[in-house]
């Protein structure tokens, strides 16, 4: 027999269901029916695996009503190149990666060179949260941080606090109208998270440098790959304690 | 905003996050920690009279107090107007989080308007408004009557106690100044992202330019008032104020110095890129007005007005020169922090570029026009309570009150 509770909950499901189906964007966040303790994500971006394509900073810029303009990302992808007799490492990221990236040295000049896909680290101890004034952006208890774009009254703190470049302040022209001036950020897709989906930019990923996980379930792949792999992370010096995890960098990334 | 965006794309040098395109904290935040600086530096001018005896700059204490109080009024305007949801500024006060330095703003500024300046201002001016508001007439008497708040009590006693609350008050106000400015040097020095800013003696800094700034604009408001009003300028008064502007400058000096002294000897992540932040980015705006224009060359004219070997005129010279550079180099001081700090890349590879609107939001205009306003408000504060040491017309038929 199908208990009250039982049945609002499936009348729930299917209603979000039907808004994920109907809705091409982003509109309502989190779902109904989402308990966050049960959660803790994690993301690893395995950079050997990288080939530059872009589709992971189209699909997140259409996924979260980024501007298109070449100033505003959530997600992005650099290019390094360390060219042949030389100490430092040529970096580049052209529109953030958006077309891909277009040859610029010859093959025989370059020593190294690779890919580093960036997204917001989600910080464990994140200063664009400790600075910011009314509270506006937090740390959901299932580890990732967001902005109340309902909130943030648009002094940008935040953006100089983040030491990754992560946050930038939506535009006064951008699509979304409720998140104009205010402070925007990656979030995992938070949408598409708690309802069980992969974050956008994973999804459209063709070669699977970046996975998404849960690690409090334990038959999550994401286990193995952060066992089974020499982990790093961006700026450890900073103390922030970023959340992304990086496979297959050099320490001159940054 | 769009436009300017894509015209900064094509001054950027080497590689910069792509969303530090945007400079995010404009000329008006430039702005804002100058004016409060001013505030600062203006009411510790007057804290010498009343604090530490310094008798000889009494003819500046209520001029000061009175332009610390036209430039309280002006500060929040360039942090509003800069705010993408202005009409949200004040949750900043209402639902305040704890532990960001910038939550303190509103509690730190009413502090200071509403119990250090405004009670100040009305103990010290008591005995003059109750005067006022009995003779004065028209618009002015209500004013006054308005300002008395129905206690026309000036007897010897009561007026002892004014004395008293007021002497009560500068003492509390002067730390409260100072952390009115040194917390805005926190907001920056405790920004761990960015190598320019982030430093322990931020605070302090902030606090030793803004006494040199403040102490400069009175002695130039000074200066220049005595000449408007044709009467004779208090040298006593001017040289004394010179030689504390000379001593608060060499502190200041002598604190920019350590902190460069660190960034250059301790060479952490991040200093190749701050060597040509200084050498080549702000070479100009550091070097050439903050350093040598902005510093050097006050910190030399008002040793030379030391020597006692310049007459008086020559020594007004100097400190009018030494006055207005110094405006400039403070100005120059938080353009270098502020700016400075976002065309330093946080990829310590690159650097981005910043362009200036002549008109519009966040625009040089709206600086500009934010500037004149605390001038525009002292005039009035002036008129309509004179802070002048000579009898005003109700006393010329009484005795001179000292």
């Amino acid at each position: 027999m199908i208990t009250r509770r039982k049945f609002l909950k499936a009348l729930g499901l299917l209603s979000a269901t039907a808004a994920g189906v109907s809705a091409k964007t982003s509109r309502a966040e989190p779902t109904e029916y989402y308990d966050w303790s049960k959660h803790y994500y994690s993301f690893v971006v395995d950079s050997t695996k990288c080939i530059g394509c872009g589709r992971c900073v189209r699909a997140c810029k259409l996924e979260n009503e980024v501007p298109l303009e070449p100033f505003f990302f959530r997600t992005w992808v650099e290019r390094y190149i360390w060219l042949k007799g030389e100490e430092e490492p040529y970096v580049d990221s052209p529109n953030g990666g958006f077309e891909g990236f277009p040859v610029i040295y010859d093959e025989k000049a370059i020593r190294k060179s690779y890919f580093v896909p960036k997204l917001c680290n989600q910080c464990d101890r994140p200063p664009c949260v400790q600075v910011c004034p009314v509270g506006a952006t937090y740390k959901t208890e299932d580890g990732v941080v967001l902005v109340d774009e309902k909130y943030c009254i648009g002094c940008r703190y935040c953006i100089q606090a983040c030491p990754y470049g992560a946050r930038y302040l939506y535009p006064f022209n951008g699509p979304r109208k409720s998140r104009r001036g205010t402070a925007d950020k990656c979030t995992w897709c938070y949408h598409r998270i708690t309802k069980g989906l992969k974050p956008a930019c994973v999804e459209a990923c063709p070669v699977g440098a970046r996975k998404f996980g849960d690690l409090k379930d334990p038959n999550d792949e994401i286990h193995k790959l952060l066992d089974e792999n020499r982990i790093s992370v961006l700026k450890p010096e900073q103390g922030t304690k970023p959340k992304v995890f990086y496979i297959g960098i050099d320490t001159e990334v940054r | 905003m769009s436009e300017i965006l894509w015209e900064v794309l094509n001054h950027i040098e080497g590689f910069i996050y792509p969303n530090e395109v945007e400079v995010n904290w404009s000329v008006l935040i430039a702005l804002y920690p100058y004016i409060t600086g001013l505030v600062a530096g203006a009411f510790i001018v007057a804290s010498l009279e009343r604090v530490f005896k310094v008798e000889a700059v009494k003819p500046t204490y209520r001029l000061a107090l009175l332009t610390a109080l036209a430039f309280l009024l002006a500060a929040p305007l360039p942090l509003v107007a800069h705010l993408g949801h202005p009409e949200r500024a004040l949750e900043i006060m209402f639902t305040p989080h704890l532990t960001s330095a910038m939550a303190g703003f509103g509690f730190v500024y009413a502090w200071y308007l509403l119990i250090v300046l405004l009670l100040e201002l009305g103990y010290d001016y008591r005995k003059d408004v109750v005067k006022w508001a009995q003779t004065a007439t028209g618009f002015r008497g209500f004013l006054y009557r308005i300002l008395t708040m129905g206690d026309y009590d000036i007897s010897e006693e009561t007026l002892k106690k004014d004395e008293k609350l007021v002497g009560i008050i500068t003492v509390i106000g002067l730390p409260s100044a100072a952390f009115l400015h040194g917390y805005v040097g926190f907001i920056f020095g405790s920004v761990k992202a960015n190598p320019w800013w982030s430093s322990p003696l931020m605070p302090i800094i902030f606090l030793f330019s803004a006494m040199v700034s403040g102490i400069a604009l009175v002695l130039l408001i000074y200066m220049a008032s005595t000449k408007l009003r044709g009467k004779e300028m208090d040298m006593e008064c001017v040289d004394t104020l010179a030689g504390y502007l000379l001593y608060t400058y060499i502190l200041d000096l002598g604190l920019e110095f350590m902190e460069i002294a660190h960034l250059l000897y301790t060479q952490e992540e991040g200093i190749d890129a701050i060597l040509i932040l200084i050498n080549d980015k702000l070479f100009v705006s550091f070097i050439i007005i903050q350093i040598f224009f902005g510093t050097l060359i006050p910190i030399t004219l008002l040793v030379l007005s030391k020597t006692g070997l310049f007459r008086a005129k020559v020594r007004k010279f100097f400190y009018i020169s030494a006055s207005l550079l110094t405006l400039i180099g403070v100005f120059a001081m938080r353009w270098n922090v502020v700016i400075g700090g976002q065309i330093l890349s946080k990829t310590f590879r690159g650097y981005g570029y910043y362009i200036m609107p002549l008109f519009g939001p966040e625009s040089l205009t709206l600086a500009l026009a934010i500037m004149v306003l605390p001038f525009i408000l002292l005039a009035i504060f002036v008129k309509l309570l004179p802070p002048w040491d000579e009898p005003p017309l109700w006393m010329k038929t009484e005795r001179r009150y000292d």
